[in-house]
């Protein structure tokens, strides 16, 4: 069970191989998208065909690359307005949230907590939903007693962020409270105490020290943004980002065009991800 | 002669290159309290570990009432353990931590309620039953780990540092408890750890242990009087030591003149020195006598006279230092509480002496602490 | 409160309050008071419980919620099992190196688009897949084997899905359990299924519990593996949802499947919390 305690010889190894064989599972779906990303098919399937860089860079018909096929490259821009909107969003509201509930007793904090956390366990397509009939409800009022039409409240960019938002919201909250909490309030404190002013201490003292949270917590938004799919899906407008048009082009059948798309995209979370421990890892250590 | 209730023979153990125990061998016998007293790293948690089954010895063999226990699982040996951070069990109460054992051996849930109760009496904590483990206190997680191998009448209880965690008040007060419970039981406690007034006070036999090897296994007051080696005499208890080269040697008793030109006479209890050897000399600070006058130390093989360069007050443990004319070198004096010392000061003259039958002189050593 | 703290207040509760206000609060009771209207004519409505009566009226919506309900605790259960043996593992038995390596390699998967994820198992399991391929060469089946579109495919798909979120609190927990603890259960006699029961899973508790919430909750409002892996039979209640809104065009209906939606998955989180003794705050927090 822990290596001080003998175990049968079988057992250990049983238990070994358990673990490599779950992590083939994980491996596993990831390495035929990548590896049919280039097979010089017009399905990602067997037989290989052999090697191509055509579903990346090709030019023409019916193989057109990743790079090349303006749908994609579109909702591919889509998303990432919508990340970058989504977690520039979240990081504020999560940051002034996290100092909020460190730094304020009041009255019915518990009951906001708890309010805050339901994001969390609350379906995603609920939420797409319930955002999607205020909205319309709050557009038709308008449009019945000013006769104003207000396009941002219809299906589209606007309530895609507001929606990822609203739940990516709390997580980065959380992601920012944590490391409040670790923080020493005497620092602050000895800041005053030198002649800053509250809001200098906070901008000079506390906001670097939670750095590594707030580029940790706008990653990780990025990243929920961009990979959403079920709140996404009832709040979409013509703007589809990435995950809806793959969505769209799957259901019609999927060539390895899908496929180089996903290796894309793999590479990019991935890099992003790396970056976020790398960045953790040196600042966290201080 | 009865069976020991714990004997280790030849035992070692290797991890990689490194020799952590290297060919110990003692017994201890039923109902005694057995420490073993090294410092930190010394190889003693790793024995006890091989005796409780968490660490394969490299050879040697460990035997329990004179039957080897090697090929015993943990969970199967007539051994239990209080762990150094005791190792409560945090999701469970107090009598539930105390029955754990017993539930294992599928004793009857009436018969662990009756035992628990029992047990719980004898350490005098009858209602903590339904506690939970987090709201008692530091003395009292002691006592409820204790019980807790206690309750299942192992052969031996191994205690691994079990007091290190408790402030020093509470500590001593334990360690008094300790050895109260141990006789109440009559369990055989092996124990281990690193403070030597623990291990003094409480224990009928004592290990010193250093570099992976027994120095000495002995009675505390065996080990305090007469260290077998230079390690024991500079590990246990205060002394003062000096580095020199024997001028001389009369059957047991020799003469040493130290680095810093200072003569004196000290007791090689057979440890066959001879003259040109280099050695150090322990003479410990109790065993020096203080005076004002000369004539009051004329009776001792050594006698010194200087000057008091500071004396450390600390109760009964009180101390003078002070300088031989014409040296260098610093001797440490307990200083007596009867009175007559109370106006003692820096720069007063002092006599001091001593027998040579209380310095202890042993070969060199340079890697001893 | 002084002035300045006042104003401090007031500007960071703010943004808390337009944000579960706008976005959390007040669209849920709309979408509460929208599944009680009733259409009785073009631009005529009453309220009335109809679109409930509805619902519990039809056995398709009804059999379909209790099968989503019931094969989302089972993607539960099994990414609890599958999942626990991998990551005690990581948390106990891996030392050093080679544990933090083991531990970001549970993550990578995550990093992906569950999108991606998805479509990986389509290449694996269809009828012109790796698998059926596989078997094919090695002469066990003669023809192509479809091994897609049914519940299987499905659980698979929803255990991958949620595994990070059941793999990363039970390692937290598991490594917070002190080695020594378990070595005191197997010294007092204990064994492997005894520790295991007395005082390994009662001390994972908290992980086992924000991880099975969690990943329940992903199984509940997945849409996309049911759709893509799961076959014509394996209808998910999430499905059913979008049809009513964007199909249909009948909000009335789906706002109410919507809310039933809702009761459902905060009936199972407040029962799991209840059962073990956890409050959201303590597990989510």
């Amino acid at each position: 069970m822990i290596p001080s305690i003998r175990q049968p010889a079988a057992f250990r190894i049983l238990w070994k191989l358990y673990v490599a064989l779950f992590f083939v599972y994980l491996a596993l779906p990831l390495v035929v998208v990548s590896v049919f990303a280039f097979n010089d098919s017009l399905f990602p399937s067997l037989p290989w065909k052999g090697f191509t860089l055509e579903w990346f860079f090709g030019q023409s018909r019916p193989m057109i690359g990743v790079f090349n096929e303006r749908p994609i490259m579109r909702a591919l821009g889509n998303s990432a307005f919508i990340a970058v909107m989504v977690s520039a969003l979240s990081v504020a509201v999560g940051t002034s949230n996290a100092f909020l509930f460190n730094r304020y007793q009041f009255r019915f904090r518990g009951l906001l907590y708890v309010l805050l956390l339901l994001p969390l366990v609350i379906p995603g397509i609920v939420l797409g939903i319930s955002i999607l009939i205020f909205s319309s409800n709050v557009a038709n009022g308008l449009e019945d007693s000013f006769g104003w039409d207000i396009a941002a409240l219809r299906p589209g960019l606007v309530l895609v962020i507001l929606g990822q938002f609203s739940f990516v919201a709390t997580i980065v909250t959380l992601v920012v409270s944590a490391r409040l909490q670790k923080f020493d309030p005497t620092l602050e404190e000895a800041a005053l105490n030198l002649g800053a002013t509250r809001l200098t201490a906070v901008r000079t003292i506390t906001l670097p020290y939670l750095m590594p949270a707030l580029v940790g917590g706008f990653i990780v938004a990025f990243l929920m943004s961009f990979e959403n799919f079920n709140t996404t899906l009832m709040l979409v407008g013509s703007d589809a980002p990435l995950t809806i048009a793959m969505f769209d082009r799957l259901k019609e059948g999927s060539t390895p065009l899908l496929n180089a798309v996903s290796l894309v995209l793999m590479i990019g979370s991935t890099g992003l991800a790396l970056l976020m421990i790398l960045f953790q890892g040196r600042k966290t250590g201080g | 002669m009865t069976l020991p209730d714990l004997e280790c023979l030849s035992l070692s153990k290797t991890f990689g290159g490194f020799t952590a125990v290297e060919d110990v061998s003692f017994a201890v016998p039923p109902s005694s309290f057995f420490s073993i007293l090294g410092p930190s790293g010394c190889g003693k948690t790793t024995i006890m570990r091989m005796i409780a089954g968490f660490l394969d010895p490299t050879s040697g063999d460990i035997r329990i009432k004179g039957r080897s226990i090697l090929q015993t699982p943990p969970n199967k040996r007539p051994v239990n353990m209080v762990f150094q951070h005791l190792a409560l069990f945090p999701m469970m109460n107090v009598a539930d931590n105390i029955g754990y054992g017993l539930r294992r051996k599928g004793v009857p849930r009436p018969e662990i309620d009756r035992r628990v109760g029992e047990v719980l009496e004898r350490i005098s904590l009858p209602d903590a039953g339904r506690r939970r483990v987090d709201e008692l206190s530091g003395g009292q997680k002691q006592r409820i780990a204790i019980a807790r191998c206690i309750v299942l009448e192992p052969d031996v209880l191994l205690l691994d540092e079990p007091l290190g965690a408790l402030d020093l008040k509470l500590r001593e007060h334990m360690k008094i408890e300790l050895k109260a419970l141990q006789a109440a039981f009559g369990t055989t406690f092996v124990y281990i750890t690193h403070d030597q007034s623990e291990a003094l006070v409480m224990s009928d036999q004592i290990a010193v242990m250093n570099h992976g090897k027994f120095e000495q296994v002995a009675s505390a007051a065996e080990l305090y009087y007469r260290p077998a080696t230079s390690f024991v005499a500079g590990f246990v208890g205060d002394n003062n030591r000096w580095r020199g080269t024997l001028t001389r040697a009369e059957g047991d008793e020799l003469q040493l003149t130290t680095d810093a030109g200072l003569v004196m006479t000290g007791a090689q209890h057979g440890r066959g020195l001879r003259p040109g050897d280099k050695a150090e000399i322990f003479v410990r600070p109790e065993a020096i006598r203080i005076a004002r006058a000369a004539a009051d130390i004329k009776g001792f093989d050594n006698r010194l006279s200087g000057k008091v360069t500071s004396t450390l007050f600390n109760g009964a443990a009180s101390r003078v230092l002070l300088r031989p004319d014409g040296s260098h070198d610093e001797i440490q004096v307990a200083l007596p509480q009867s009175g007559e010392f109370a106006d003692l000061g820096r720069g007063d003259d002092v006599h001091v002496g001593w027998n040579a039958a209380q310095a202890n002189v042993f070969p060199a050593n340079d890697e001893a602490g | 409160m002084q002035t300045g703290a006042r104003i401090g207040f007031i500007l960071l509760f703010a943004p808390l309050l337009l944000w579960l206000g706008l976005l959390i609060v007040i669209p849920h009771i709309d979408l509460f008071l929208l599944s009680l209207r009733e259409r009785i004519g073009v631009g005529e409505y009453r309220t009335s419980l109809a679109n409930y009566i509805a619902f519990f009226g039809e056995p398709l919506y009804l059999v379909t919620f209790m099968r989503t309900a019931i094969m989302s605790v089972l993607a539960t259960v099994l990414t609890l099992i599958i999942g626990f043996p991998v990551a005690f593992y990581i948390a106990k038995f891996a030392k050093g190196r080679a544990q933090s390596v083991l531990f970001l390699l549970c993550l990578v998967p995550f990093w992906v688009s569950e999108l991606v994820r998805t479509f990986g198992w389509m290449i694996l399991l269809r009828e012109t897949g790796i698998f059926s391929e596989l078997l094919q060469w090695s002469g066990l089946v003669d023809g192509p084997v479809e091994m897609l579109y049914n519940d299987a495919a499905m659980m698979v798909g929803l255990v991958y899905t949620s595994m990070l979120f059941m793999i990363v609190p039970l390692i937290t927990t598991l490594e917070s359990l002190d080695d020594s603890v378990i070595e005191a259960g197997y010294d007092l006699g204990g064994t492997g299924p005894s520790v295991l029961r007395e005082i390994v899973i009662p001390h994972a508790m908290p992980g086992i519990v924000s991880g099975s919430i969690v990943v329940f909750m992903l199984s509940l409002g997945n849409y996309l593996t049911p759709t893509m892996l799961g076959g014509k039979d394996s209808l998910w209640f999430t499905e059913m949802i979008y049809a009513q809104f964007i199909v249909r065009f009948n909000w009335e209906l789906g706002a109410a499947f919507g809310f039933m939606l809702l009761i459902l998955s905060s009936l199972i989180v407040w029962a799991m919390l209840r059962l073990t003794g956890q409050t959201l705050e303590k597990t989510m927090g």
